[in-house]
């Protein structure tokens, strides 16, 4: 299980690395390497480029203000995961990073690199679904920005074109008081997720929902951000039956199924942490606005 | 024809520079050209923890890791935790923290940083450390004391309790 | 007695700590090659050509070896069966290489050599294999019936073996019986999964026709034993060693094709040859256990006292038979457990199948033979409205009927006899830890809060300190320096300590002072190696008696040499003493004079050399037992299982060094939850292989091992000089047994029946419905 032979390159600033995305055949990129470098081991990729991206230090960085949050696509999940401004502005993601593989992979792992990989169980993709998030892709001539709506082209493909490097991550922040839940079932602690689900609350003033985001992750390609229920929730006061009602949305979107999860099973993981991510994303906010 | 490149870097705080193909994974290069097999390699794809080594101390997996990503850059082996850590390892030995002892090296760089930024840890943050390092041997319960033990030992030669 | 019974630290571990292990892959030798297997593609094929040139043309590639570049001793004889029995209609066994046929996902079929493992993995993917795609069987039961595909080209069937077991009359029995139950269980367990792959390194002897092996196995001598066969070589052409290993857990005891194939490139090349298993060859070709389907009945009184216990079960072999039907055998030899059954008669099928061959892995069936007659027990309970305890006590084998005739053959060719072992107390002191009789409160208060908790009870017997013997040589050398060879070859039982601690016993040292030295066919003439739970049995026995041996001599000696009577002599320290005095004689001394010097007789003394042999050969299997009890929480909404609490109370006889035995106990427990949870190996029906990484392949991490409660008691075994049992296996045996018993009590408002493993969340929800729909009670 040795890597194939490639051309190695070590770009050190984005014009370098787009330069390259532009000219070569057959190129791949090397953000973490906790997704590729084992598909390069076992020799289901074949690139005779490897484009290194570790060494723009450019690339990763959190800049958080005015309601919104940047991050260089080399950002790391340790990083994020020990960041106190993201804590702050965005904790859901230290509570979904704790699912997220396991320290030695998330000392390497990038904000980046599990956008561009797909994988459907990755809790980072759910959070950037989650929060309405818009993608920088650059090229040499150009850069454009994708919503998240529009990243996924197929299982494990995104919608970088030719010669486009995945540079910026933008998250809209919720308000400070909002509450959030990430619930998901894997197997062991660590695995891709066989289902997952995130959840944000902002209470208005008279205990009613302002404005819920739910997204579920694992049933297919891309997750999915559940707008009906979002908007039964709206206006709701919380309580068993909104909860309900959320949770069969949920249940009702497509599942995929595979040798060793059904479909129907992921569908009814959905209803179930559905319900559990809203049950504590509510007591969340409860704490947080009297807090 | 093979794509090369110079490396330059330490290991265990001794200076190393060799040339080496780009392909050659941090794990094999350990291994290969530097001699130092303490670091095992268990799967080659990431999951087992065997190959686990610090990098700048933090723990990493070499078999995931490109020789020539490490240029200019810290690497500790197990060979390189003997003399700063006998503290754990006294407490690994007490302990029966291993049998097979190939799962060993990477328990112990893992518990290496995590120890170094959780001083008082409880049984569960230990499971929850070691949770990327499989072991088929011990069925991890000794390997969970000997870590507690050393947290303790460690602690107690600060003078802290 | 000081050092046997002692929980010391491991003389093992400073180096394995300190990453100065000394596994196959970490040694490098001048000159030394690299080779890959290239492994069939195709579960079924016919091998038509290979066309080398493009992966010879690659700078660093040296050969590549095909069955036709095999030396004639081993074209004309497939891999050898160590193990034949009466039982086997089809002794299947590999080529070196395949010949004309590739029969699993894996199996070898050619060796690249190169310069490097890189180099050799870039040209293996240029050879070019002419195969012709041959229909291929996936499933062992569809296997046996009429019209299916053959696993073996050239076979009449797939039939491989019939085993048929016998005790009195079943038949009679349940024609009689005023209850009779029936469960069908399916049964899948996993492969060893070792963190340290196979490998082995040939080393051709420049100057001779002779070759050194190092390899990671569990003994040695039979891999020698088989190898001289394929090369027809004589004893002192080959030696084997084997360094330290990185866990095996049974099948780093088999001889694998590939070895031969390696070896005859070595000497071909006539240079050193390297071959490391990576880990995805490793999920194809190591072998595994995987699939039995049971289909039993229990006949019993109205008082649930067993009358009777009968079935079938159709076990999966894959493609050839690497150890015969020891596992089959086992499994079907192991279910009356430690319960009085009056009549057993079971007919087992083991089928071929296109997919890589199973051989024992840790518990090696029992642990199905367990799941079999302890869910057989839980059912009863349930029909008869006992308590599930209760009704074990009611069948128990009592001490007072020791030695027990269970009636059947084990593998050995020996009647399964009981030695000794006190079942009631075992489960009566394991239930009490476990604080069972208060369970059923605990459960109420749960149930009332929403939550589902169960538990369950796991007992078994288990054969340990199988036969034929085990070799030790003791011996002073003339520095004084104490070594013990043995045949024994440790995974990780911590070996070089225990053996230590029972010969420093005899000889009045510490357990530092003398070195064991393990597996190496040039130590040792004769071994078998480390298996099965045996080497305590067997290698202990034999380092114990070899080393009482020797302390005589090194008595005699002394006694000559200070003109005392040897019965004055102690040994202390490293030295011969007469008691009560100063006077003594170093080792180092007394073996100068035990070698002797040149033209000074040494007639009518002792024999030259101080050194003893020893080859304890146990008349018998000994057996160990234990009880496990698991507490479980079910999450019904997700099916996840959490495992609150697990008590084991083990007996396996006197123990050289508890903390080691802990450790086999407590390892071998978590191998059981892996396999009653998580470990699936996963194959389509053209038997390819699905999963093959450990994303897929689900080994139990730190977070999914429960704390395990060890107690031990002692029934010493009558059978060896140490009043010693086998403890390698004990700890999975009963396990899975316990967590699905466990699993099904939590369940019980649901009705849900469980009757497989693994069992996954996934499962267990669709149970729960299926309960709800009345689909499994």
């Amino acid at each position: 299980m040795k890597p194939p032979p490639f051309a190695y390159h070590d770009p050190t600033i984005v014009a370098e690395a787009t330069d390259l995305l532009g000219r070569l055949d057959n190129a791949l990129t090397l953000a973490g390497g906790q997704s590729l470098m084992p598909m390069l081991n076992f020799r289901v990729v074949m690139p005779d480029h490897l484009i290194d991206i570790n060494r723009i230090a450019a690339l990763s960085y959190v800049s958080i203000a005015g309601g919104r949050g940047h991050f260089g696509a080399m950002t790391r999940q340790r990083d994020l995961e020990f960041s106190a401004d993201v804590m702050r502005a965005f904790p859901i993601i230290p509570e979904a990073l704790t699912h997220v593989g396991h320290r030695q992979t998330r000392n390497r792992g990038t904000f980046g690199g599990s956008l561009c990989h797909l994988d459907p169980s990755a809790e980072l993709v759910n959070l950037a679904a989650l929060h309405d998030g818009v993608l920088e892709a650059t090229s040499r001539s150009a850069s454009r920005r994708i919503a998240m709506a529009d990243w996924v082209a197929g299982i494990m493909t995104h919608s970088l074109a030719p010669g486009e490097l995945l540079t910026d991550i933008e998250l809209r922040a919720w308000p400070q008081t909002h509450g959030y839940a990430f619930e998901e079932f894997a197997r062991r602690h660590g695995d891709f997720a066989i289902a997952a689900v995130g959840c944000l609350i902002d209470l208005a003033p008279d205990g009613t929902i302002a404005e819920a985001a739910l997204c579920v992750s694992g049933l297919g390609p891309a997750p999915v951000r559940v707008v009906r229920a979002e908007r039964l929730l709206k206006g709701e006061l919380p309580s068993h039956e909104a909860f309900r009602a959320a949770a069969v949305e949920a249940e009702s979107l497509e599942a995929a199924t595979d040798v060793y999860v059904s479909g129907a099973y992921r569908k009814h993981l959905a209803r179930v942490l559905t319900y559990r991510a809203l049950e504590r994303a509510v007591a969340r906010a409860s704490d947080r606005r009297a807090a | 024809m093979s794509d090369r490149r110079r490396v330059k870097l330490a290991v265990n705080g001794n200076e190393v520079e060799r040339e080496v193909e780009t392909r050659m994974t941090l794990a094999d290069f350990l291994r290969l050209e530097l001699d130092l097999t303490g670091t095992h390699l268990g799967c080659e794809h990431g999951i087992c923890g065997a190959c686990t080594v610090l990098l700048d101390g933090q723990s990493v997996r070499s078999c995931l890791m490109l020789a020539v990503q490490v240029n200019g850059r810290q690497v500790t082996t197990v060979e390189g935790l003997a003399r700063a850590d006998e503290l754990s390892q006294r407490a690994f030995w007490e302990n029966h923290g291993l049998q097979c002892g190939f799962c060993t090296p990477g328990m112990r760089t893992t518990l290496t940083e995590f120890l170094a930024h959780n001083p008082g840890p409880t049984e569960a943050q230990v499971r929850d450390a070691v949770s990327g390092n499989i072991c088929r041997c011990t069925g991890y319960q000794s390997i969970v004391a000997s870590a507690l033990a050393a947290a303790r030992a460690i602690r107690a030669a600060k003078g802290q309790s | 007695m000081g050092w046997f019974g002692a929980s010391i630290k491991r003389k093992e571990d400073p180096a394995l700590l300190t990453g100065r292990g000394r596994y196959v892959d970490d040694i490098k030798l001048p000159g030394m090659l690299h080779a890959m297997v290239l492994r069939s593609p195709h579960a079924h094929a016919g091998i038509r050509g290979f066309d080398k040139r493009a992966a010879l043309a690659l700078p660093g590639v040296r050969a590549v070896f095909t069955f036709s570049d095999l030396p004639p001793s081993m074209q004309r004889q497939t891999v050898p069966l160590l193990v034949p029995s009466p039982a086997i209609k089809q002794a299947s066994m590999p080529y070196c290489l395949a010949k004309h046929e590739a029969c699993f996902v894996g199996e070898p079929i050619a060796i690249v050599v190169a310069d490097s493992r890189y180099l050799a993995e870039d040209a293996a993917a240029l050879v070019d294999v002419d195969f012709e795609p041959l229909p291929a069987v996936s499933d062992c039961v569809a296997a046996l019936a009429a019209g299916a595909p053959l696993a073996h080209r050239d076979a009449c069937s797939n039939l491989a073996a019939v085993i048929p077991v016998n005790v009195g009359n079943a038949e009679a029995a349940f024609a009689q019986a005023p209850h009779v139950f029936r469960e069908r269980l399916f049964q899948h367990r996993g492969g060893p999964f070792f963190l340290e792959c196979r490998g082995m390194i040939a080393v051709p002897d420049p100057m001779a026709d002779a070759l050194t092996i190092y390899v990671s196995s569990q003994g040695p001598h039979r891999h020698k034993r088989v190898l001289l066969d394929l090369l027809d070589w004589a004893d002192h052409q080959l030696r084997i060693v084997t360094p330290d290993v990185g866990g095996g857990f049974g099948p780093k005891g088999s001889f694998y094709a590939e070895y031969g194939a390696l070896a005859a490139a070595a000497l071909a090349l006539r240079a050193p040859i390297k071959w490391i298993e990576d880990r995805h060859e490793n999920f194809l070709s190591t072998q595994q256990e995987r699939d039995q389907h049971w289909d039993m009945e229990i006949a019993v009184d109205p008082q649930a006292r067993i009358l009777g216990v009968r079935g079938t079960l159709t076990h999966e072999a894959g493609a050839y038979m690497p150890w015969g039907v020891v596992l089959p055998w086992i499994a079907a030899t192991s279910v009356p457990g430690p319960y009085v059954i009056p009549s057993f008669h079971l007919d087992v099928a083991v089928a071929f199948t296109n997919k890589v061959p199973t051989s024992p892995v840790r518990g090696a069936g029992r642990p199905q033979a367990a799941v079999v007659m302890e869910r057989l027990m839980d059912r009863v309970a349930h029909e008869l409205k006992l308590d599930r305890a209760e009704v074990r006590r009611r069948n128990f084998i009592k001490p007072a009927q020791m030695p027990y005739k269970v009636g059947i053959i084990f593998r050995d060719g020996r009647p399964v006899t009981y030695d000794s072992g006190d079942y009631p107390t075992c489960q009566r002191k394991a239930l009490d830890a476990a604080d069972y009789d208060g369970f059923a409160a605990r459960q109420a208060q749960a149930r009332a809060q929403g939550r589902y908790i169960g538990i369950g009870i796991g007992n078994a017997v288990e054969a340990t300190g199988l036969g034929p013997y085990e070799s030790a040589t003791a011996r002073v050398s003339t520095t004084g320096k104490l070594s013990v060879f043995t045949g024994a070859t440790p995974q990780g039982q911590s070996h070089k300590t225990t053996l230590a601690q029972i010969a420093a016993d005899q000889l009045g040292v510490t357990p530092d002072d003398i070195t064991i030295v393990t597996g190496d066919t040039a130590a040792t003439a004769l071994g078998v190696g480390s298996f099965a739970a045996r080497t305590a049995v067997n290698a202990g026995s034999s380092v114990h008696l070899a080393a009482k041996e020797l302390s005589h001599k090194i008595k005699q000696f002394a006694a000559d040499m200070m003109e005392a009577a040897e019965a004055d002599i102690v040994l202390e320290d490293g030295h011969a003493k007469i008691a009560g005095s100063d006077i003594k004689r170093s080792f180092r001394e007394i073996a100068a004079r035990a070698v002797g010097m040149p033209g000074y007789s040494m007639a009518g003394g002792p024999t030259p050399g101080l050194e003893a042999s020893s080859h304890f050969t146990p008349d018998q299997s000994t057996y160990s037992n234990g009880t496990h009890v698991a507490e479980v929480e079910v999450d019904i909404e997700i099916g996840n299982v959490k495992i609150l609490r697990y008590v084991v109370m083990h007996d396996c006889g006197h123990v050289i060094n508890p903390m080691v035995v802990e450790g086999q106990v407590i390892g071998g427990v978590i191998h059981g939850v892996g396999n009653a949870f998580f470990e699936r190996m996963l194959y389509d029906d053209q038997a390819q292989p699905v999963s093959t990484t450990f994303g897929e392949y689900l080994l139990p991490l730190s977070t999914d091992s429960p704390h395990v409660e060890v107690l031990h008691m002692t029934t010493p075994s009558p059978l060896n000089p140490l009043g010693l049992k086998g403890a390698g296996e004990g700890g999975t045996i009963p396990a899975i047994a316990a967590l699905l018993s466990a699993v099904e009590n939590a369940l019980e408002p649901f009705g849900v029946h469980i009757a497989e493993a693994p069992l996954t969340p996934e499962r267990i929800v669709a149970l729960i419905g299926e309960a709800a729909r009345g689909r499994t009670r």
